[in-house]
C-alpha cells in the first residue's frame, strides 16, 4: 500500500507506533500531488516547504514525547476561503489577488495545534457560489472518477485532492450543500455540521447565516476525527454555540437497530434521475437490513427552499462582498481617474459572472420597497422549511435522501444556465436552511460514478448521523473503490 | 411675532467611553498615531467576525435609562450597506428596528419653562474611521482608529421650537450624559457629534414642512447659529414664494452660512438587514436592575433636591449641580459642615474662581471636601477673619497645604484673647486722645479709626469682632 492512500487513523496508528514519520507521509503525499495534479487540479496554493518545516517540527518534537494526537503529523488541505497567516488566500477570486492574511482562521488553529499539517489551499468556485468548481476565477478542477466530468462544488477542490489521494482529509465550507454534493460526486465522505457547531472565525463569508465548515475525509472515522479537532464554541465567534462537544469516535462501531430513518416523498421526486433513485433505495434497504426502523414522512415546504435559498444567499453574499474595492488588499484596477472609477473598474473585472450575478439579485432582494417580498418573505419560508424539518423530528432520529440528483456532469454542460446548475443543490439547501448537520457518503455508482447518500440529524446530533453512517460503510466494504488514474496518469492525457 | 413655527429633531452620535472597541479589543483612545489602534476585526478584513464589547451595550442600556426610555427585551444589530472609503466593510453595524431603546424624553429649562423634549430611540453603532485629505486635493488619506469605537445614537423627536431651545437641549443632553459617565462628551473630539432635521412651517398647521439635515456641527455656539441661519434662509424661501429643497446641509463656521452637502435625489438606500454574524440580544431585566444600580441622580432631580433639602435658591442650585463632580464636593462638604449657604457661597465663589483662573476642575484640583470645611470652621470660630479666609484659601489652593497649615506657617493666627487685645487698646487709647474726644463727642467715625489702629498694630490679625466689643468697653471708662 502507498503511503498517500493511508486514511487519517491508519496514519496516525503508524505514527504512534513509530514505523513512520510524519515526514515520510508528508513526502507520500507530496510526491502523489506531483504524480496527478496535473489532472485533478484541485489546488490553488501547495505549502511544500511550509508543510516539511511543519512535519519536522512535529517529528522534533514527537521524538522528545510529544503526545501523538489522532491528527499529530497527518497532511491535510483547505479550502481557500480559510485564512491561513501570511498564506496565500484566494476563493479562487481575482479580486484577492496576492492577498495573504494576517491571522489564522480558527479551524486551522486547531488542526495546528493538533499539530496536523498543511500541505495547500484548494481550489472551488469562486467565494463558494457554484456547484462544479468551474466558476473559479482561477482554473477549474477536474472529477477524479472521469476528468472530463465535474468534481461537484464549491468545495470540488477539497473533495477532489481527498478522492484522489493527495491528502488523507480537507476542510470544504458548505453554504447550500458545498461539501456534501462534491462528496457525493467524487466518492468521498463530507459533513456538514449543525450551523454554530464549527467557528467561522476567518472564514471568507458567503452567506453568514448560513456558511459552515466540516471535513471531507475518506471514511467515516476519519471524519469523526477531524470534527472532534475542530468543533467547538469560539469567543471569537459570537455564533458558535455554546454546546457540548461529544467524542463522535465514540459513535463509531455502533449498532444501529432500533434507530429510525425518515424517507420523505419529496426527496424522490424533485428532478431525480432513476438511476439515483434505484441506487439510493437499495441503500436505504441496505439500512433497514441492519435494524432501523423506516418511517415515511413528508416536508411540505421543500419546494420553496430553493428559491427561498437564492434571495436569501445573495442578499448575504451582497453585503459581504462589498469590501472588495481594491484600495486595501487584494486587486486593484489601477487605470482609472477617480476613486469611483477605481471601485467600479476593480470590481468588474475582479469578480466572475456568478459571483455578479448573485451581488445583483441581493442588492435588489435588499432594496428598499422590495426587502418585504423578496428578503423578509424568504426569511419567513426558511421557518416553514425548518418548522417542515422540526416537525419531522418528533418521528424519526435521522432522515435519509439523495444527496444531488445526478450523478456528477460533464464541465460545461451546465455553465450556461445558471438556473439548471442550482438544482444540483436541490437536496442540500433545505438542510442549510434549516442549520442542521448532514453527512453525504458513497452509497454506489453508476457508469463507475458515486453516487452520495445524504443522512440528516437533528441539531448538534453529528454523534447519530456518524453512527448510521459508520455502520452502513461497513455494511458496504466494496465501497472502498478508487479512482482508477492507471488509465490516463501514466498515459499523460 | 413670526407667523411661522420652527420645528427640530436633533440626531446626536455620542462616544462611547469604553477602554475597547464595540466589537474587537482595541484600545479607544484619542489623538494615537494614525492606523495603531487596528486589527483585523476593526479593519474588517476578509473572514473576521465582530463580537460584542458587553459594556458598550450597558452603556447604551444607561444612556436609555438616564433618558427615560423603555428599554427592549430583545434587541439585535442590523447593517446598514453603504460604501464610503473610511468604512472598511462597506456596511456599518447598527440597529435598525429594535435599538436599545426608544419612547423616552428629557426634560429642558428653557427660559424659566420646563418642556419635556420626546427622545425617539437611543442605539448602539461603531464608529467609521476618519478621511484626511491632502492641500492640495489630489489624495486622501484614512485613519481607521476610530472604526468600532462604539457609539450611541439619539434621535430626538422633532419637539424642538427654537434654535435656542435646541442649543439647550444639547447642552442638558450633555450634562445628563456626563453625570451618567457613559461618555467624555468632548465635542472637539468628536465625542459628541450633532447632526439637526429641520422645517419650518404656519403657525398651526398640522403638517410639517420640507426638512432640510444640517450635518457636523462641532459646537453649542455652531448648533444655535447653524440653526438660526438655516431658519431664516428657510422662512426668506418661503416668503419669496420659493420651495425648501429637501437637502442635506453642511455649517460652514467661517462663512457663516449653510452649504449644501448632496440633495434628496443622491440619497442612500441603505439596504438593512439582520446581521447574521451577531446573535440577537436578549437585554434581560437583570442587566437593566444592575445597569440602574449606576444611574446616578440626574441634573434635574439633584437641582431641586438641592433646593429643598438645603434651602437653596434656585440659581445656587442650577450652579451646583452643573457637574456631577460639582455636586457631589458639595455634599461631601455639607455632610462635614452643616451651613449649606455658607459652603455654597464658598464653592461658587472663591474655589471656582481659582479653579477657572487655572483651568482645573474638581477631579483636578488639590483642595478636598475636608480642606475646605476645615477652613471654613476656623473661619467659623473667629480663628481667621473672612479676608484671612480667603487668602488661605488660595494659598491651599496653590500648594495643597492644609488650613491649619498655612495659617501656621504665615502666621495669620487671629489674636482673640482678651489680655493681650486689653493691652493693645489700652495702649491705643493712650496715644489718640483726639479721636477719643472726637468719639465722646458722638462722631461715629472716630470709632473705625481707632479700631484700624488696634489692627494696624497687630498687623491684621486681631479679631474685629472682640477688638470693637473691647474698644466700646474700654471708651466707656475714659
Amino acid at each position: 500500500m502507498n503511503l498517500y492512500e493511508l486514511k487519517v487513523h491508519e496514519a496516525h496508528d503508524l505514527i504512534k507506533q513509530k514505523k513512520i514519520s510524519c515526514e515520510e507521509i508528508l513526502l507520500g503525499v507530496l510526491d502523489r500531488i506531483e504524480e496527478v495534479e496535473g489532472i485533478v487540479q484541485g489546488f490553488v496554493t501547495v505549502t511544500r516547504d511550509y508543510a516539511l518545516k511543519k512535519a519536522r517540527e512535529t517529528d522534533k518534537k514527537i521524538a522528545l514525547g510529544r503526545k501523538v494526537g489522532p491528527l499529530t503529523g497527518i497532511p491535510f488541505a483547505l479550502k481557500d476561503n480559510m485564512c491561513s497567516k501570511d498564506i496565500l488566500t484566494t476563493c479562487s477570486s481575482k479580486i484577492l489577488e496576492g492577498f495573504k492574511p494576517p491571522y489564522n482562521a480558527t479551524v486551522f488553529e486547531r488542526l495546528e495545534e493538533q499539530g496536523a499539517v498543511l500541505v495547500g489551499k484548494t481550489n472551488m468556485d469562486e467565494f463558494a457560489m457554484g456547484s462544479s468548481t468551474e466558476n473559479s476565477g482561477l482554473f477549474a478542477t477536474k472529477n477524479p472518477w472521469d476528468p472530463s466530468r465535474v468534481p461537484g462544488g464549491s468545495s470540488g477542490g477539497s473533495a477532489a485532492v481527498v478522492a484522489s489521494d493527495q491528502v488523507p482529509f480537507a476542510l470544504g465550507s458548505d453554504t447550500g450543500g458545498s461539501i456534501r454534493q462534491p462528496a457525493s460526486y467524487c466518492g468521498v465522505v463530507g459533513m456538514k455540521p449543525t450551523y454554530g457547531r464549527v467557528s467561522r472565525y476567518g472564514l471568507v463569508a458567503f452567506a453568514s447565516s448560513l456558511d459552515q465548515i466540516g471535513p471531507l475525509t475518506k471514511d467515516v472515522k476519519d471524519c469523526a476525527l477531524v470534527m472532534n479537532a475542530i468543533c467547538g464554541s469560539d469567543l471569537k465567534d459570537s455564533t458558535s454555540a455554546p454546546v457540548d462537544v461529544p467524542d463522535f469516535c465514540s459513535f463509531i462501531g455502533k449498532e444501529v437497530k432500533g434507530i429510525r430513518m425518515g424517507i420523505a416523498e419529496e426527496y424522490f421526486s424533485l428532478g431525480i434521475d432513476d438511476a439515483v433513485r434505484n441506487v439510493i433505495g437499495k441503500a436505504i434497504d441496505n439500512l433497514e437490513n441492519l435494524g432501523m426502523g423506516k418511517v415515511e414522512l413528508s416536508l411540505p415546504h421543500t419546494s420553496y427552499a430553493l428559491p427561498a435559498y437564492y434571495l436569501v444567499s445573495p442578499a448575504e453574499a451582497s453585503s459581504n462582498l462589498s469590501r472588495y474595492d481594491g484600495i486595501r488588499y487584494g486587486f486593484r484596477h489601477e487605470d482609472s481617474n477617480n476613486l469611483l472609477e477605481t471601485y467600479q473598474k476593480t470590481r468588474s473585472r475582479g469578480f466572475g459572472a456568478e459571483v455578479k450575478r448573485r451581488i445583483m439579485l441581493g442588492t435588489y432582494a435588499l432594496s428598499s420597497g422590495y426587502y418585504d417580498a423578496y428578503y423578509l418573505k424568504a426569511q419567513k419560508v426558511r421557518t416553514l422549511i425548518k418548522n417542515d424539518f422540526d416537525e419531522a423530528f418528533k418521528n424519526c432520529d435521522v432522515i435519509v435522501t439523495p444527496t444531488a440528483p445526478t450523478v456528477s456532469f460533464k464541465a460545461g454542460e451546465n455553465t450556461q444556465d445558471p438556473l439548471q446548475m442550482y438544482l444540483n443543490d436541490v437536496f442540500t439547501i433545505p438542510v442549510s436552511m434549516s442549520g442542521l448537520p448532514a453527512v453525504s457518503i458513497p452509497c454506489g455508482f453508476i457508469n463507475g460514478l458515486p453516487v452520495g447518500l445524504q443522512i440528516i440529524g437533528k441539531p448538534f446530533d453529528e454523534g447519530t448521523i456518524l453512527q448510521v453512517a459508520d455502520a452502513f460503510e461497513q455494511s458496504r466494504s466494496f465501497l472502498n473503490m478508487k479512482p482508477n488514474f492507471g488509465s490516463f496518469v501514466r498515459g499523460g492525457v | 411675532m413670526s407667523k411661522y413655527e420652527v420645528v427640530i429633531g436633533l440626531e446626536v452620535h455620542l462616544e462611547l467611553g469604553t477602554k475597547t472597541k464595540i466589537f474587537c479589543s482595541c484600545p479607544t483612545t484619542f489623538g494615537d498615531e494614525p492606523n495603531t489602534q487596528v486589527c483585523p476585526v476593526c479593519l474588517g478584513l476578509p473572514g473576521v467576525l465582530p463580537v460584542l464589547n458587553k459594556r458598550a451595550l450597558e452603556f447604551a442600556v444607561l444612556t436609555g435609562l438616564a433618558l427615560n426610555c423603555e428599554i427592549n427585551s430583545y434587541s439585535k444589530f442590523d447593517r446598514k450597506n453603504y460604501f464610503y472609503p473610511d468604512l472598511p466593510k462597506a456596511y456599518q453595524i447598527s440597529q435598525f428596528d429594535f435599538p436599545v431603546g426608544k419612547n423616552g424624553y428629557l426634560k429642558i429649562q428653557s427660559n424659566g419653562e420646563t418642556r419635556k423634549i420626546g427622545i425617539n430611540r437611543v442605539h448602539l453603532e461603531e464608529d467609521a474611521g476618519k478621511l484626511i485629505h491632502s492641500n492640495d486635493g489630489l489624495f486622501s488619506l484614512v485613519d481607521y482608529n476610530r472604526t468600532g469605537v462604539p457609539l450611541v445614537e439619539i434621535v430626538s423627536e422633532p419637539d424642538l421650537r427654537s434654535a435656542e431651545e435646541a442649543r439647550v437641549f444639547l447642552e442638558d443632553l450633555k450634562k445628563i450624559l456626563l453625570y451618567t459617565g457613559v461618555s467624555d462628551c468632548k465635542m472637539e473630539e468628536g465625542s459628541l457629534r450633532c447632526d439637526a432635521n429641520i422645517s419650518v412651517r404656519l403657525k398651526g398647521e398640522a403638517e410639517l414642512g420640507t426638512k432640510t439635515e444640517l450635518k457636523n456641527m462641532n459646537s453649542f455656539k455652531a448648533v444655535q447659529k447653524g440653526l438660526e441661519f438655516e431658519v431664516e434662509r428657510q422662512i426668506e424661501r418661503l416668503e419669496n414664494g420659493h420651495r425648501i429643497v429637501q437637502e442635506t446641509l453642511r455649517w460652514d463656521e467661517t462663512k457663516g452660512e449653510t452649504v449644501t452637502m448632496r440633495s434628496k435625489e443622491e440619497a442612500h438606500d441603505y439596504r438593512y438587514f439582520p446581521d447574521p454574524d451577531l446573535v440577537p440580544m436578549e437585554i434581560g431585566v437583570m442587566m437593566v436592575e444592575k445597569v440602574k444600580k449606576e444611574l446616578p441622580e440626574l441634573p434635574l432631580e439633584k437641582k431641586e433636591r438641592f433646593v429643598s433639602q438645603y434651602c437653596l435658591s434656585d440659581y445656587d442650585a442650577q450652579v451646583l449641580t452643573g457637574t456631577r463632580e460639582m455636586a457631589v464636593f458639595f455634599e461631601e462638604c455639607v455632610k462635614l459642615f452643616s451651613e449649606p449657604k455658607i459652603v455654597s457661597n464658598w464653592v461658587m465663589g472663591e474655589l471656582s474662581m481659582h479653579m477657572n483662573a487655572a483651568g482645573l476642575d474638581f477631579c483636578t484640583i488639590k483642595v478636598t471636601p475636608e480642606d475646605l470645611v476645615e477652613m471654613l470652621e476656623m473661619l467659623k470660630q473667629g480663628k481667621i477673619s473672612g479676608k484671612m479666609a480667603k487668602d488661605v484659601l488660595a494659598e491651599m489652593f496653590n500648594s495643597g497645604k492644609k488650613a491649619h497649615q498655612v495659617v501656621k506657617e504665615k502666621g495669620m493666627e487671629q489674636i482673640s484673647d482678651q489680655g493681650v487685645l486689653e493691652e493693645i487698646i489700652q495702649e491705643v487709647i493712650k496715644t489718640n486722645p483726639g479721636p477719643v474726644a472726637d468719639y465722646k463727642a458722638k462722631k461715629k467715625k472716630a470709632l473705625g479709626f481707632l479700631v484700624g489702629q488696634v489692627m494696624k498694630s497687630t498687623g491684621g490679625s486681631a479679631n474685629p469682632q472682640m477688638v470693637n466689643e473691647i474698644l466700646r468697653d474700654k471708651l466707656k471708662n475714659v
